[in-house]
C-alpha cells in the first residue's frame, strides 16, 4: 500500500499542477489543499474524484470531509456498517453508481452482511422501514411529515430511537445531496476502471480530466486501485452492479413544486423554520456536534469567493430552496428569472432535482460556464441548498412529531 | 415609590390565557399595563388585560389579502406614546401604527430600506420620534418617526443583527447583537463606527436586554445556550454571570424590581419560561409550564411590578403568569447532599443556617439531624418566602473524616496490611501476632479465627503445655475455661458448623486450653518461656508428645530456617525431628496424610470419652472447614483475611483451594493493597504466593532504561560504564567515583551519586554537591 500512498502523492501534485490556477495566496491554498488530499487518503487509502472537484475550495473541502467523516465513522448512535447500508440506500435513489459501489465497499470493510448488498430485501427490516423517508426526502421532501416520524419511532421490535433517526436522516440528506454533486460533475464514471467520455464535460475542465487520467501527465486514477489489496477491488466490481436492487417504487420522482402549491401543500417559510435558529438546535441537541460541523458547511459555501455578485449567489441559492418549496418572506423572486439565465436555471433544476444519469429528461446539459470553477461553485451551491432543504424538512417533522 | 403604589393599585390579576389564531412571534405591552400586542406571521392583535381574562380590543391585520408588510418579527409599543407601535416584517420593512387613527387601517408608515427580514425593532426609551431596527442583511437603522426616512444606518460589518437594545440609562448608547456571537455597542451619533464589540457567545446571539436600573449591566442569550451577564461600566467588558440552560436562549429579559433576576425562553425543544438568580446559575428560580409549543414572545407586564409576565408561544396561546403560581424547582431539589468518599470520608452539605451552630464534628452528623428532623429544611423552605428570594443561596459542605479503626473507614484494612505477619516466624506465633493484631483493631471474629487456626494447624501439645503451666501456677482454669468456651461456640456457630458439633467437643478442650493461653500472654516474647516450662510439664501429661518437646528451642533460631520446620512441627508422629529438618515440605505433607490413621481412631474415642488431653486430630481433617471459611471471607469482601490466612497456612491448605481460586483472591488483595499503596504489603504477598501467575507479576517491569550522560545514547550493556563513548556514565557527584549500586539523584538539576553519600551531603548543605548552585532537596 505503500507503494500506491506514493502513487497517489505523485498524482495529487500533478494534478496541482495542472489545475487552473488562481493566483491569490496560490501556494497557501494549495498547500492546504494537499494536506486535505493526504489527510483524506492516509484515512480512505484513496482519493475520490468529489474531493479532488473540491479541492480547489479548500476550506470549503476541509468542512466538507469533516463532516463526512464525522457521519460516516465517528461517534453516532448507529453502528458504522448501517450508515454505509443508508447512505447505499440514498445513492441508490438516484442511481448513483458511483456512490452505491464505494459505500458497498465500505459496507464490507465494515464487516457487514454481503448478503444484504444482493437487494433491500435482504437488510434488516429496520432499514427497510427507513425507505419510506428515504424516498420521500429524495424527490418531495415537502411531503415529509410528523407521522412518517411517528412510524418509524413507533415502540416495536423494529423501532428507531430518535437520535439514531436523526443519525440515519443526516446521512439521507447528505448523500442525496452529494449525489447532485457527483452528477453534476460527472465523477459518476469514476468507477469503471476504463476512462470514458463524460457527458457534457468542456474541454478545458482539467480538474475532472485530470482525475479520470485523460491527461498524459497524471497516472489514471486506477493507479492507487491496481496497487489496493485485491480484495477491495474485486468487491468493488462486484458489487458495483445495478442501484436498482436498493430502490422500491422507481417511479416515484420529483414533481414541481409550484403545480401543487394550490394543493394542501403549505409553503415552507424560512422565517418560521430557519437552519440558524431552529434546525441548528435541534439536530445537535440529538446528534451532538453535527450541528457545528453543518452550519460550517453552509457558512463555508455562503463565504466562497465567487467571483460574479452576491446577489447571484443568493438567486441560486433561494432559486434551489423555491424549487424544493422553501419561501423566503424578505426575497422578491422575480430577480431569480432577471439574474439566472434559462440555461443555468436548467442545469441547477436538473442537478438538484434529477441527478440520475440513467433518466434525464433534460440531457445533455446545455448550460455552459465560462469558467470551470464557476461550474464547481454552482455544483456546490446546489448539493448545499439541497441538503439544507431536506435538512430543514425531515427537521421540522421531527420538531412537531416531539411537540405533539 | 409614587410608581409603586400606584402599580399595586392598578395591576392585578390571576394566572389565565387566551387561545390565539396564529402562532405568535413577539408580544409587547403598553405602559400602563393594560392592553397587549401580540404579533406574528398571520396574527396582529391587541388584547385588553381584564381582572378575570383577555379580551380582544383590536385586530390590526386588516384586508382581504394581508401583504407581508403584516408578517411580523417582532413588536414593539411605544412607552411614551400610548398611541405608538412598531413591527418589524419578514420581508424587511418596519412598520409604525398608530392607533389614534380614525380609520380601520391603522398603519402610519412604511420603511422598506432593509432588504432582509428586520428581526427587532426598538423605541428609544425617552426620545418621542426614535426607533430603531436591526435586520438579517447586517444593518441597523435608525429612523426619525417625522421623516419619511432612516436618519442613518449603522453597518455591523459582521453578520446578521438579532437584537437592538437602547440603553435605558444612556441617551446615546444602543446595544447590537449579532448573528456570528458578536456584541456591539453604538453612540447613536457616530453611524460610522462601533464604539466597542466583543464576542459574547459561540454563535448567534438572539437577544441581549439592559439592565433596567444598573447602567453597565447587558444580558445576552445565545444559541450556545448561554445567558450571560456582562458588566459595560469598565474599560474591559467583563463576564460576571454566566447562566447554562437546556436549550438556545430566544428571549432574556430583566425582572423589574429584582436586581439579579431575569426571565428566559427557548426557541427549540424547551418550551418553558425560567427566571434566573444569576447569582446561583445552576437552578432556575421559578419556572412557567404553561406553554404546549416554544415561547416566542415574554414581556413584563409592568416596568416596576415583578409579579406579572406575559407570554405569547408557537402554540397559539397567550398567558399571563402570576409569579405565585409559578413552580419552583428548588423546592423539589434536595438542599442535602450527601456522599461517601473512597476512605470513608463523609461529605455532607447543607444551608448554612442549620450548619452554624458550633458543634463537634463528630457530633454534628448524628445529633442535629435525627431521621424526622431531616424534613426540617425542605419544611422551612416551602414556607411562602415574604421576600421572593432564594431563602439561602449558600450551603455549608462539611467532611467528616473518619478515625481510625471505626467500621466505616478502610483504615482498619490499611492497618492490617502493614501489621500482618505472613512469614518469618513459626505457624503458631504468626497466627498468634494476626490474632492479636485483629483483636487491636477490633475485629474480634478475624482474631478468633486466627486463634482456631493456630489450635486446629499447629502441635497442640506445646500451647496446652503452657496454657497447662498458667493453670497450675494461677489455678483460675475453670473460669477462663468457660469464658473461651462460650467464645469459641459463638465463633463456630456463625460458621454454620453445628452439624460438625460433636467433633468439636472433642476439640474445646485443646481450643480452650489455647484460648487461655492467648488471654493471658500479652507478649510474644514468651517462646523462651514456653520452652522452658514445656520441659516440665511434658512427662506429666503428653508422653506422646516427646519429640515436639525437642523441636521447641527451634522457634529461636534464625529466622530463614522456618519455613521448612514450621511444616514439620505438624506431623508429631515422626521420631526424630533432626531427621526431619531437610526434608521437603512435601515430604512432610505425605507423611501427615500417611499418619492420619491413628489420630482417627483416638478421636473416635475422644468424642466418646470426652477426655481433658485428647490426642490431636489430624490438620487435614480441619481443611474443609478451613476451606469454607477462607471462601466465606472472600465472599464477604474480606479478601485480605482469605489472602493472608491462606500464605500463613502454605502448604497446608493450598491444595485444598482450587488455583483459579487462589489467583482470584491473591489478585483482588494486590490491587487493593496497591490502591492503598501499600507497596511493600503487595510485594511481600507476591513474593509469598504460590500461584505461579502472581508470582511472575514482580518480574515484568523491572529494567530501568537509562541513557548516557556523556553522549545521551541509550546504555546497553552495564548501568555504569557506557560503551560508546568510554565514559563513566554515573558519578557519584560527592566521592566522583562510579556509582554501582543504588544511585540518587536530584530531580531539578539531575546532579546525584551515592545514596549516602548524597543523603550526608544533603545534611550539610542545601546546595547540589556538583557545585551548580541548585538547591537539592532529600526527603
Amino acid at each position: 500500500t505503500f507503494l500506491s500512498e506514493k502513487q497517489c502523492y505523485s498524482q495529487l501534485f500533478s494534478f496541482e499542477n495542472v489545475r487552473p490556477g488562481r493566483n491569490v495566496n496560490l501556494s497557501f491554498e494549495k498547500d492546504r489543499a494537499s494536506l486535505l488530499c493526504m489527510k483524506a487518503l492516509a484515512n480512505r487509502g484513496r482519493l475520490d474524484s468529489v474531493s479532488q472537484q473540491m479541492a480547489s475550495h479548500p476550506q470549503y473541502l476541509e468542512s466538507f470531509l469533516r463532516t463526512q467523516h464525522y457521519i460516516l465513522y465517528m461517534d453516532g448512535p448507529l453502528p458504522v456498517h448501517y450508515r454505509h447500508y443508508i447512505a447505499i440506500m440514498a445513492a441508490a435513489r438516484h442511481h448513483c453508481r458511483y456512490l452505491v459501489s464505494l459505500h458497498s465497499a465500505q459496507f464490507l470493510l465494515a464487516d457487514g452482511d454481503p448478503l444484504w448488498l444482493q437487494g433491500l430485501e435482504a437488510a434488516p427490516l429496520r432499514l427497510q422501514h427507513l425507505d419510506h423517508i428515504n424516498k420521500v426526502l429524495a424527490h418531495q421532501p415537502w411531503l415529509t411529515a410528523r407521522s412518517h416520524i411517528q412510524a418509524l419511532l413507533k415502540t416495536g421490535e423494529q423501532c428507531w430511537s430518535l437520535a439514531e433517526l436523526v443519525q440515519a436522516v443526516v446521512l439521507l440528506a447528505h448523500c442525496h445531496s452529494l449525489c447532485s454533486f457527483v452528477f453534476g460533475s460527472g465523477s459518476d464514471s469514476d468507477t469503471t476502471p476504463t476512462p470514458r467520455v463524460h457527458h457534457g464535460t468542456p474541454p478545458g475542465y482539467c480538474l475532472c480530466d485530470a482525475a479520470n487520467g485523460n491527461t498524459a501527465l497524471s497516472p489514471s486514477l486506477a493507479g492507487p486501485t491496481e496497487k489496493a489489496p485485491r480484495r477491495r477491488e474485486e468487491d468493488e466490481a462486484m458489487f458495483s452492479a445495478d442501484p436498482s436492487r436498493f430502490v422500491t417504487d422507481p417511479e416515484f420522482g420529483y414533481q414541481e413544486f409550484a403545480r401543487r402549491e394550490e394543493d394542501h401543500f403549505q409553503v415552507f417559510r424560512v422565517q418560521d423554520y430557519s437552519w440558524e435558529d431552529h434546525g441548528f438546535s435541534l439536530v445537535n441537541r440529538l446528534y451532538s456536534d453535527i450541528g457545528h460541523l453543518l452550519d460550517e458547511r453552509f457558512r463555508n459555501v455562503a463565504s466562497l469567493p465567487f467571483p460574479h455578485s452576491p446577489d447571484l449567489k443568493r438567486a441560486i441559492w433561494n432559486y434551489i430552496h423555491c424549487i424544493y418549496g422553501i419561501r423566503y418572506d424578505d426575497y422578491d423572486y422575480g430577480e431569480v428569472n432577471r439574474l439566472l439565465e434559462r440555461g443555468l436555471k436548467l442545469y441547477i433544476k436538473a442537478v438538484a432535482c434529477y441527478p440520475d444519469s440513467s433518466k434525464t429528461p433534460l440531457c445533455p446539459l446545455s448550460w455552459a460556464p465560462v469558467k470551470a470553477s464557476d461550474k464547481v461553485h454552482v455544483n456546490l451551491l446546489v448539493m448545499e441548498a439541497r441538503l439544507q432543504a431536506e435538512l430543514l424538512y425531515a427537521l421540522r417533522a421531527i420538531t412537531q412529531y416531539m411537540i405533539a | 415609590m409614587e410608581k409603586m403604589t400606584r402599580v399595586s393599585g392598578t395591576v392585578s390579576g390571576c394566572t389565565m390565557f387566551c387561545h390565539l389564531d396564529a402562532p405568535a412571534n413577539a408580544i409587547s405591552v403598553c405602559r400602563d399595563a393594560t392592553q397587549v400586542v401580540v404579533a406574528g406571521r398571520n396574527i396582529f392583535k391587541i388584547y385588553g388585560l381584564e381582572e378575570d381574562g383577555f379580551v380582544e380590543r383590536l385586530n390590526l391585520r386588516v384586508g382581504r389579502k394581508p401583504s407581508l408588510n403584516f408578517s411580523c418579527a417582532d413588536v414593539m409599543w411605544h412607552q411614551m406614546e400610548e398611541n405608538l407601535l412598531a413591527t418589524a416584517a419578514t420581508n424587511g420593512a418596519v412598520v409604525t401604527w398608530n392607533l389614534a387613527r380614525p380609520c380601520r387601517n391603522k398603519q402610519e408608515q412604511l420603511f422598506t430600506e432593509h432588504k432582509r427580514t428586520v428581526n427587532k425593532v426598538c423605541f428609544h426609551p425617552t426620545e418621542v420620534n426614535m426607533l430603531l431596527s436591526g435586520s438579517q442583511d447586517g444593518f441597523m437603522k435608525c429612523f426619525d418617526l417625522r421623516k419619511k426616512e432612516s436618519v442613518s444606518t449603522f453597518s455591523g460589518q459582521s453578520e446578521s443583527v438579532r437584537d437592538v437594545q437602547f440603553s435605558i440609562k444612556d441617551y446615546f448608547t444602543f446595544a447590537a447583537s449579532f448573528e456570528n456571537g458578536n456584541v456591539q455597542l453604538w453612540d447613536i451619533r457616530r453611524p460610522d463606527r462601533y464604539e466597542r464589540m466583543f464576542t459574547a457567545h459561540t454563535g448567534p446571539v438572539f437577544c441581549c436586554d439592559w439592565h433596567p436600573e444598573d447602567r453597565g449591566w447587558l444580558a445576552t442569550g445565545g444559541r450556545d445556550k448561554m445567558v450571560k451577564v456582562w458588566d459595560m461600566s469598565t474599560n474591559r467588558v467583563k463576564e460576571i454571570y454566566c447562566v447554562q440552560t437546556i436549550a438556545s436562549v430566544a428571549r432574556v429579559k430583566w425582572r423589574p424590581e429584582r436586581r439579579y433576576h431575569l426571565a428566559t425562553c427557548s426557541m427549540m425543544v424547551d418550551h418553558n419560561i425560567y427566571v434566573w438568580d444569576v447569582r446561583r446559575p445552576f437552578i432556575p428560580f421559578a419556572t412557567f409550564e404553561e406553554h404546549k409549543d416554544v415561547t416566542t414572545g415574554i414581556v413584563w407586564r409592568h416596568q416596576h411590578d415583578p409579579y406579572f409576565l406575559l407570554s405569547g408561544s408557537k402554540d397559539s396561546t397567550l398567558y399571563q403568569h402570576m409569579f405565585k403560581d409559578a413552580s419552583r424547582p428548588v423546592d423539589r431539589a434536595n438542599p442535602e447532599g450527601l456522599c461517601f468518599g473512597l476512605f470513608g470520608d463523609l461529605a455532607f452539605a447543607a444551608k448554612e443556617s442549620l450548619m452554624s451552630a458550633p458543634q463537634s464534628v463528630g457530633d454534628v452528623g448524628r445529633k442535629t439531624y435525627p431521621g424526622g428532623d431531616r424534613r426540617y429544611p425542605i419544611f422551612f423552605f416551602k414556607k411562602p418566602d415574604v421576600t421572593e428570594q432564594f431563602a439561602q443561596v449558600s450551603s455549608a459542605l462539611s467532611v467528616f473524616e473518619s478515625e481510625a479503626g471505626s467500621s466505616v473507614g478502610m483504615d482498619w484494612f490499611i492497618n492490617t496490611a502493614q501489621s500482618y505477619l505472613l512469614s518469618g516466624k513459626p505457624f503458631a506465633e504468626l497466627c498468634e501476632h494476626n490474632a492479636q493484631v485483629a483483636k487491636r483493631l477490633n475485629r474480634p471474629q478475624e482474631s478468633t479465627t486466627w486463634t482456631m487456626l493456630r489450635i486446629m494447624f499447629s502441635e497442640p501439645a506445646n500451647p496446652s503445655l503452657s496454657s497447662n503451666h498458667n493453670l497450675n501456677k494461677s489455678g483460675n482454669l475453670p473460669l477462663v475455661n468457660s469464658f473461651s468456651m462460650k467464645e469459641m461456640s459463638a465463633a463456630l456457630n456463625e460458621r454454620n458448623k453445628e452439624n460438625r458439633q460433636d467433633n468439636l467437643h472433642s476439640l474445646e478442650t485443646n481450643l480452650n486450653n489455647n484460648d487461655e493461653n492467648e488471654e493471658t500472654e500479652g507478649s510474644e516474647g514468651q517462646a523462651e518461656y514456653l520452652f522452658g516450662d514445656a520441659e516440665l510439664d511434658d512427662d506429666d501429661l503428653y508422653s506422646m508428645e516427646h519429640d515436639n518437646q525437642a523441636e521447641e528451642p527451634e522457634y529461636l533460631l534464625p529466622q530463614e530456617a522456618f519455613p521448612l520446620r514450621h511444616e514439620i512441627m505438624d506431623h508429631p508422629s515422626a521420631p526424630e525431628p533432626v531427621q526431619e529438618k531437610p526434608e521437603s515440605p512435601h515430604v512432610s505433607g505425605s507423611e501427615a496424610e500417611s499418619t492420619c490413621l491413628t489420630p482417627m481412631e483416638s478421636f473416635s474415642l475422644i468424642s466418646v470419652s470426652q477426655l481433658l488431653f485428647s490426642p490431636h486430630l489430624p490438620p487435614k481433617f480441619f481443611c474443609p472447614i478451613v476451606k469454607e471459611m477462607l471462601c466465606y471471607y472472600a465472599e464477604q469482601g474480606d479478601v485480605q483475611m482469605a489472602v493472608s490466612v491462606l500464605i500463613v497456612l502454605g502448604d497446608r491448605i493450598r491444595k485444598e483451594i482450587d488455583e483459579l481460586t487462589q489467583e482470584h483472591w491473591y489478585m483482588s488483595y494486590i490491587d487493593l493493597l496497591q490502591r492503598f499503596e501499600l507497596w511493600n504489603v503487595s510485594n511481600e504477598v507476591i513474593k509469598l504466593s504460590t500461584c505461579g501467575a502472581i508470582m511472575c507479576l514482580n518480574q515484568t517491569s523491572t529494567t530501568l532504561h537509562i541513557n548516557c550522560s556523556n553522549c545521551k545514547r541509550p546504555m546497553s550493556n552495564k548501568g555504569w560504564i557506557c560503551d560508546r563513548c568510554h565514559h563513566c556514565a554515573s558519578v557519584c557527584a560527592v566521592c566522583h567515583h562510579v556509582v554501582k549500586g543504588l544511585f540518587v539523584w536530584c530531580q531539578g538539576c539531575s546532579h546525584g551519586g551515592h545514596l549516602e553519600h548524597v543523603m550526608e551531603w544533603l545534611k550539610q548543605s542545601k546546595h547540589c554537591p556538583a557545585g551548580c548552585g541548585h538547591l537539592c532537596e532529600y526527603t
